[in-house]
């Protein structure tokens, strides 16, 4: 009796995880939305404007793929999870899809059994003095007083770096970003680290950003991409995917204002496979021909995105640095479509 | 013998003016601020600091800027000077108070918060008519309705679902009266699971009254705060009584059971359940299952204050006299007779301050949802700071959000300090 209700128990253990990961594909179209996670709000990256509509370089990912599955980029619900909830969230089967500035490391690709699809952004830890400490690198912070988030990555970078470099350093442990902008301002403390895309964010806010500089030494590697669960290989795909057209349109040059004229036909026959005038790949992922095409007309390609959001005509003014096209000496490279 | 003549005074002596400096405000100032040496240089440095404190803060609300889109263009205006931004609030002002709700929608929340005091009216105010009090029972579905949208009939069933005890009660009541309340439990709980859902949707075929269906994640701000806050405060109170009675009954199951809640629910913290709400209960849940993240969040919250609404009660009913129990048991009252003639009324007026307490602590504790992701006020400030035109912008957001609770709090205390001196009728 215990024997079978244990059995039972399995059984439907397993069900429920079959159901929970087998087919994300069709659990989102039958819903008609994509659930994405985002973070509760990251300058640049995601953020609600004034009439509440979700912007940024990370919702530009959920919006490409609400596009390329469904049609339509405006049909992704937005869960706002917090650095506590995400995994969780997406392991409970509560969002699709992760697009919330989440560093790829092994343990989390392993041990939460989560899939890192590709890489968004390459971030990379830095930091922002003041320019009257007439400091120009890292390698000259000893005995700095340093604002660092506790219970971070960032945490443990600071303290091999300084280590690393025989160098001491006093900590002022903050919360939050909105903390350590303060206790900064207030010279609690000489430097300000975190990731260089929150420092650059961080600078544009202040009163006067030209006195302070951002130092050139970035001490660790943060990939940051977008996150789905283990086991369903066809959702991670999709995502991955959607990812990398974006990548491609800017590489052969497709952009949203000129993808209609693209999706006639062009002479380069890789452009037509991606955009669906020539072959099927689509359906080999269980989606429609024209997936990439509506995935690149959502937000414009991979520079597109980058500008709008972060690129160096928005107040964040990011370089695109290991962003770059792998073409112009960057990191960013999608696999060919064929 | 000598004869003392009689005095009678035959006329008042009109009254003298009092002397000089025991009247008007200098006599005030000398009694009350320079009494003593030690009163006089508290004063003054009292008066220093509360100046020092004005001629801070002051310029900063006295420059502040209403009209400007971005936190660079405040500081272009004010060009230096301190002041405050406050153009955030004008421009964000109706995220903070209704998150991410439709904005043609708004006079739905605007609307039921409206209803919601107008239904409070005969529960706290004695002067109220009594025929509001079916108001307030309808208002709870009414202002699901409003605020969530959709079928009108969905929530007029689920209302239906207590007539519908109250008929299985008589029914069954003059059958075998001992299953009658469990028969009337039961009878709710099958109509509500069962019936409810089909009936409505086949109801609204037939004739479509509704609203547009708003989800629960476009709630935040305050209107998120006062739905968590407003329900776990008016469902606590009937189930921490209940609670608290379980918990000094002689039938041990039931004492078991209230012990063992309050005691569960007391020894984790809010931020625990609040986490099981938002991650927990979705592994238990049948994949697919759409349990409203809202609904769950109050489901725990309104469990966590009933415990603690338990033991403020049974603070009250400890302090009551044991001649008062064998008082309401002499004039030969049932249980439920002598708890609600006699023993309730005294020890609800004995926990007052507690209650409120606890009233004021768990609506501040709803900013606590910030941490499951749900866009409460706090966790609004961080959303509209993540826009790169108000980034870097702290004290006006805080504040704006600070004043509000504050509002709301002092509110609810002078509440309670009203209804303390209304059933005051000791001699002390």
């Amino acid at each position: 009796m215990k024997k079978s209700a244990l059995l039972g128990a399995l059984t439907f253990a397993g069900l429920v995880a079959g159901t929970a990961s087998a087919a994300t594909l069709d659990d989102v179209k039958a819903r008609g939305e994509v659930n994405c996670g985002v973070s509760t709000g990251v300058n640049g990256f995601s953020a609600p404007d004034a009439s509440g509509e979700w912007q940024g370089f990370d919702v530009a990912v959920c919006r490409a793929v609400a596009a390329a599955v469904l049609g339509d980029p405006k049909k992704v619900k937005f869960v706002t999870t917090t650095g506590q909830t995400r995994f969780t969230a997406l392991a409970s089967g509560e969002v699709d899809m992760l697009a919330r500035n989440s560093t790829w490391t092994y343990s989390r690709d392993n041990d939460l059994k989560l899939d890192f699809v590709g890489v968004n952004y390459y971030d990379g830890q830095g930091f922002m003095v003041n320019k009257d400490m007439g400091i120009s690198s890292a390698k000259e912070l000893n005995g700095a007083t340093v604002c660092i988030q506790t219970g971070t990555t960032t945490e443990l970078n600071l303290a091999d770096f300084f280590r690393v470099n025989n160098m001491s350093y006093e900590p002022v442990p903050i919360e939050t970003n909105a903390e350590a902008q303060q206790q900064y301002l207030a010279r609690a403390c000489d430097v300000y680290t975190t990731d260089a895309s929150g420092l650059a964010a961080t600078r544009a806010a202040f009163a006067d950003p030209e006195n302070h500089i951002i130092l050139p030494e970035i001490i660790s590697k943060e990939p940051l991409g977008p996150v789905v669960r283990h086991g369903d290989n066809q959702w991670a795909d999709i995502v991955r995917w959607t990812l990398y057209a974006l990548v491609a349109a800017e590489e052969y040059g497709v952009t949203s204002a000129n993808i209609e004229e693209m999706a006639k036909g062009t002479t380069n026959p890789e452009i037509n496979r991606m955009l669906g005038t020539e072959g099927d790949l689509g359906a080999m992922m269980g989606l429609d021909a024209k997936w990439a095409m509506r995935a690149i007309q959502a937000g414009g390609n991979y520079g597109e995105i980058f500008a709008t959001n972060i690129g160096e005509s928005t107040p964040i003014g990011l370089a695109r640095g290991l962003n770059a096209l792998w073409t112009q000496g960057g990191l960013q490279y999608a696999p060919p479509f064929r | 013998m000598d004869r003392t003549a009689p005095f009678v005074r035959t006329a008042m002596i009109p009254q003298a003016p009092p002397p000089r400096g025991e009247t008007g405000l200098v006599h005030w100032v000398r009694a009350n601020l320079f009494a003593t040496p030690l009163d006089a240089v508290l004063t003054v440095l009292s008066v220093v600091v509360v100046w020092q404190i004005a001629a801070g803060i002051g310029p900063w609300f006295l420059n502040a800027v209403w009209n400007a889109s971005s936190l660079a263009q405040c500081r272009e205006i004010l060009a230096g000077e301190p002041g405050a931004c406050l153009a955030v609030i004008r421009d964000r002002w109706h995220q903070l108070l209704f998150g991410f709700y439709p904005s043609e929608f708004y006079w739905r929340p605007t609307l039921a918060l409206i209803l919601m005091l107008v239904a409070l009216a005969p529960i706290l105010f004695a002067g109220a008519p009594r025929r509001l009090l079916w108001f307030s029972a309808v208002y709870p579905a009414l202002a699901y309705w409003l605020l969530w949208g959709g079928t009108i009939w969905f929530p007029a069933l689920a209302l239906a679902g207590f007539a519908v005890g109250y008929g299985a009660f008589r029914a069954v009541h003059a059958a075998v009266p001992l299953i009658a309340v469990p028969a009337a439990a039961l009878a709710t709980v099958l109509w509500w699971v069962f019936l409810t859902g089909p009936l409505s949707e086949a109801l609204h075929a037939i004739l479509p009254v509704g609203l547009t269906f708003v989800r629960s994640d476009s709630f935040g701000g305050f209107m998120l705060s006062t739905i968590i806050g407003v329900t776990g405060i008016a469902l606590s109170l009937p189930i921490g009584i209940l609670l608290a009675l379980g918990r000094k009954s002689d039938m041990l199951l039931i004492k078991t059971i209230s012990v063992g809640f309050i005691e569960f629910i007391r020894g984790v913290p809010l931020i625990t359940l609040l986490f099981t709400a938002s991650l927990l209960l979705n592994y238990f849940l049948p994949p697919g299952t759409n349990f409203d993240i809202v609904l769950r969040v109050v489901i725990m919250v309104t469990l966590f204050a009933a415990a603690y609404m338990a033991e403020v009660i049974r603070g009250g009913l400890a302090a009551l006299p044991r001649g008062q129990y064998e008082a309401a048991d002499s004039l030969g009252l049932d249980y439920w007779r002598s708890m609600r003639l006699i023993i309730l009324p005294q020890a609800l007026k004995i926990s007052i301050p507690g209650i409120v307490n606890n009233f004021i602590g768990l609506f501040k504790d709803t900013t606590l949802v910030v941490f499951i992701g749900l866009l409460d006020p706090l966790g609004l400030t961080t959303a509209i700071r993540a826009d790169s035109a108000w980034n870097g912008i702290f004290w006006e957001l805080y504040i704006f959000v600070g004043a509000c609770f504050f509002i709301f709090c002092f509110g609810m205390s002078r509440y309670s300090m009203h209804l303390e001196a209304r059933l005051k009728t000791d001699h002390r």
